[in-house]
């Protein structure tokens, strides 16, 4: 029984959200004390490279080994449990930063990457990218969604590992680097 | 800073234009926070992938049931119109999204946030914080009592008022459906002013962001109902074919 209904219109998440929808360690997937702890983190700029401060991101990914958790825990976390889940909001220099581990290939050969939604005021709806990480050569050259981009376009999704060993993600709403931002097949009916 | 004349021309000039969009322009120069904040450039086709694929799950360890009343959070009561809302979170092949998270902030009755970037000299109501989550059932509903948020000012331009609305934060089965948009009340004089909802072009998809008035819903000497049924963009999953195993 499929009836094919329109979505509901987004709107932009507002000035506002700071006291409901943040909550205590959103952003630690995992606690900063795990042994394999990794930062992914990053700025979010405007148009003329002002940083945002009022944008508030959210990550989906696997785990190590490739698999995507399916498991409650997020918003109460306990340290104990990966759930493939956080949110950080962007603070008054436009910078965020999640405490996770790196997320493995979901398939052989496959490139890894985060899935990433961003808000902000300003922002009228919802935007989706993906942070890749880097280093995988092989699988990187082999994606579907990189391939079909020119190299600078395809840069702008890649993280960058720096000498501390985290990976930085900028994000850009416009200009010569721009973030590519995605849409997906069941977005437009 | 430019009245409200400009604002409505330049809504009228793009929706003069404008065909079948039911989702908000991304672009909208009526609403002056959107110019430096939109991207350039078209939004880039990708199949999704497994995480893409799988929203995140929550439960009762998540959420307890009490958030949903955001009338009994501060050891007293608002000042304020008492209201339930209620509702259905629907995909968009019509399925309900079960046991999923959805998350309200809302102005109080004086239309003022507790949020500190908010000064407008309207009173903060002790009683009141205006933040509430719940689980959607079995059937994809979700309900919270509330008091009825106040419109409140903006800087977009001289004279600008928002119309009165809560925010609703919403997940389905796959993360491609996440969304963050806000529901408003039946015939609110604003509607026509504010280029937040006249972003959305078409007439009939901004109607969808506005509750019911249903008395069904209200409660003798209590609290008045509205209902507001919200559709997420269609899952990716394979649909299972009735008596397959």
């Amino acid at each position: 029984m499929n009836e094919n209904l329109t979505a509901t219109p987004g709107q932009t998440i507002g000035p506002f959200y700071g006291y409901a929808l943040p909550y205590e360690r959103d952003h630690e997937l995992v606690p900063p004390t795990h042994p394999q702890a990794v930062r992914l983190h990053g700025t979010v700029y405007d148009g003329p490279g002002t940083p945002v401060p009022d944008a508030l991101l959210e990550i989906r990914q696997a785990d190590r080994s490739g698999v995507v958790p399916v498991i409650e825990g997020s918003l109460r976390r306990d340290g104990t449990v990966f759930t493939g889940w956080g949110r950080c909001a962007t603070d008054p220099g436009g910078r965020y930063s999640f405490t996770t581990v790196e997320p493995g290939p979901a398939r052989e050969g496959a490139a890894a990457f985060f899935a990433v939604t961003i808000f902000a005021r300003g922002l009228l709806n919802r935007l989706f990218t993906r942070a890749y990480v880097p280093g995988d050569t092989e699988g990187l050259a082999a994606d579907a969604l990189l391939s079909g981009l020119d190299d600078e376009r395809r840069r702008s999704l890649l993280a960058v590992r720096e000498a501390d060993g985290s990976l930085r993600f900028d994000i850009r709403f416009q200009g010569d680097r721009e973030t590519v931002f995605l849409t997906f097949p069941r977005h437009e009916e | 800073m430019d009245g409200q004349d400009t604002i409505s021309n330049e809504i009228a000039q793009i929706h003069g234009t404008a065909r079948g969009e039911t989702q908000p322009r991304l672009d909208f120069p009526p609403y002056r926070s959107s110019l430096l904040r939109h991207p350039t450039k078209a939004l880039h086709l990708a199949a999704p992938e497994e995480c893409e694929l799988m929203a995140p799950v929550f439960g009762y360890s998540d959420v307890n049931p009490v958030e949903a009343d955001l009338t009994i959070q501060n050891g007293g009561d608002p000042i304020g119109e008492r209201i339930t809302v209620r509702g259905r979170l629907l995909d968009g092949d019509g399925h309900p999204v079960r046991h999923q998270l959805v998350e309200i902030w809302q102005a109080n009755a004086a239309g003022r946030y507790i949020h500190k970037r908010d000064q407008h000299p309207a009173p903060v109501d002790p009683h009141f914080t205006g933040a509430g989550r719940c689980l959607t059932g079995e059937d994809g509903s979700y309900a919270f009592t509330t008091i009825r948020p106040g419109p409140y000012p903006w800087r977009n331009h001289r004279n600008a008022w928002r119309p009165a609305h809560i925010h609703f934060s919403l997940f389905g089965t796959d993360f491609t459906q996440r969304m963050i948009t806000q529901m408003y009340f039946p015939a609110d004089p604003l509607f026509g002013l504010d280029p937040i909802y006249q972003a959305i072009t078409d007439h009939e998809a901004r109607d969808r962001l506005v509750a019911a008035y249903d008395h069904d819903l209200s409660s003798p000497e209590w609290s008045l109902g509205y209902r507001w049924d919200i559709v997420l963009t269609g899952s990716h999953a394979t649909p299972v074919e009735p008596g397959a195993s």
